[in-house]
């Protein structure tokens, strides 16, 4: 069965996209990159040291990797759009993931400015991935400025809660059936993430779940397995919930 | 004269300009952005780019990040 991901035109063998950051080594990091099957990586933009010499962390990623830096860190619009542009100067990339937060205690995004970022950088011709509250009315601002996706959190950044609210996820994919929905953020167990896709999602971007885990190789391997079982059970389609069983075994014809 | 450079406030010499300003603090060139008071400079413009006293300059490169 033929189930490419497609984003703004670019095709990725995985739904699972991945971060860069809180990883104890280089080294952990390339191994779960590698374990995780993922095909679009994360990277943050960053002032240069002035004090001491660096090396590049983009040379510790995977040249195939499609890499898509973030405007994590910034708390308005104008300075969302001034990392995107730098970013965009720095990699010769158009994606950017956009992020706005709100504030620092739970990273929530400021939603407004996101959206007015947004704007702005799709007329500049960007490829804006905007990280989001889940909230279905703000999906459809964002594609209606001219986002190829919507990236709607499933709990705050680096929480590890999973999916808080299910009925938002869903209610967004049954009301926008062609848009590209990522879950990003809150994920921490695979099962948070087979939620997410079993709900719909097109594809998860998490960081921490992986990073943070005592083995990130293995946990990298559980959340591939995970992003494909939810979506293989997403496209072959729930059974009915219900109040009551319903026996699986015939009634009829057994002893008495 | 003064710049700001990266939040820091740095000496540097007059009639220098962005090439010459990476070059002298041994900053790397390679996949870096150069903002030049909010606005990002192309690296082809680097060399022509003249560095004026109280200038605020940003450069960036990549780290982890989620």
């Amino acid at each position: 069965m033929s189930d490419i991901f497609t984003l703004a035109g670019r095709e990725f063998r995985s739904r699972l996209i991945i971060g860069t950051g809180k990883y104890r080594s280089h080294d952990e990091m390339k191994a779960a990159h590698k374990a995780s099957g993922a095909d679009m990586v994360t990277v943050a933009v960053n002032r240069v040291p002035l004090d001491r010499k660096t090396e590049s962390f983009l040379d510790h990623l995977d040249p195939s990797m499609h890499i898509l830096p973030n405007t994590a860190g910034c708390y308005d619009a104008d300075h969302a759009i001034r990392t995107a542009r730098l970013a965009r100067e720095a990699l010769e990339t158009d994606w950017i993931k956009l992020e706005v937060i709100g504030d620092p205690i739970t990273l929530l995004p400021d939603n407004e400015q996101t959206l007015e970022a947004a704007r702005v950088l799709v007329n500049e011709g960007f490829i804006v991935l905007p990280y989001f509250t889940d909230d279905l009315i703000m999906a459809k601002k964002l594609l209606d400025a001219g986002c190829p996706a919507v990236m709607p959190l499933a709990a705050p950044i680096g929480s590890g809660m999973g999916v808080q609210n299910p009925a938002n996820l869903k209610i967004m994919r049954e009301q926008l059936p062609d848009a590209t929905i990522i879950v990003d953020a809150g994920v921490g167990v695979p099962s948070d993430a087979a939620i997410a896709m079993e709900l719909g999602a097109d594809a998860i971007l998490m960081n921490t779940a992986i990073a943070e885990s005592r083995e990130p190789e293995q946990m990298a391997t559980a959340m591939k397995l995970a992003v494909e079982a939810g979506r293989l059970a997403y496209l072959a389609g729930r059974m009915p919930k219900r109040l009551y069983a319903s026996a699986s075994s015939p009634i009829e014809g057994a002893i008495r | 004269m003064n710049i700001l450079l990266n939040g820091e406030t740095r000496d540097v010499p007059d009639e220098i300009n962005l090439d010459q300003l990476l070059e002298q603090l041994s900053l790397p060139s390679q996949r870096v952005a150069v903002e030049l008071n909010k606005t990002v400079v192309r690296r082809a413009d680097w060399t022509t780019t003249k560095v004026c006293d109280s200038d605020t300059i940003e450069v960036i490169h990549f780290v982890g990040g989620g």
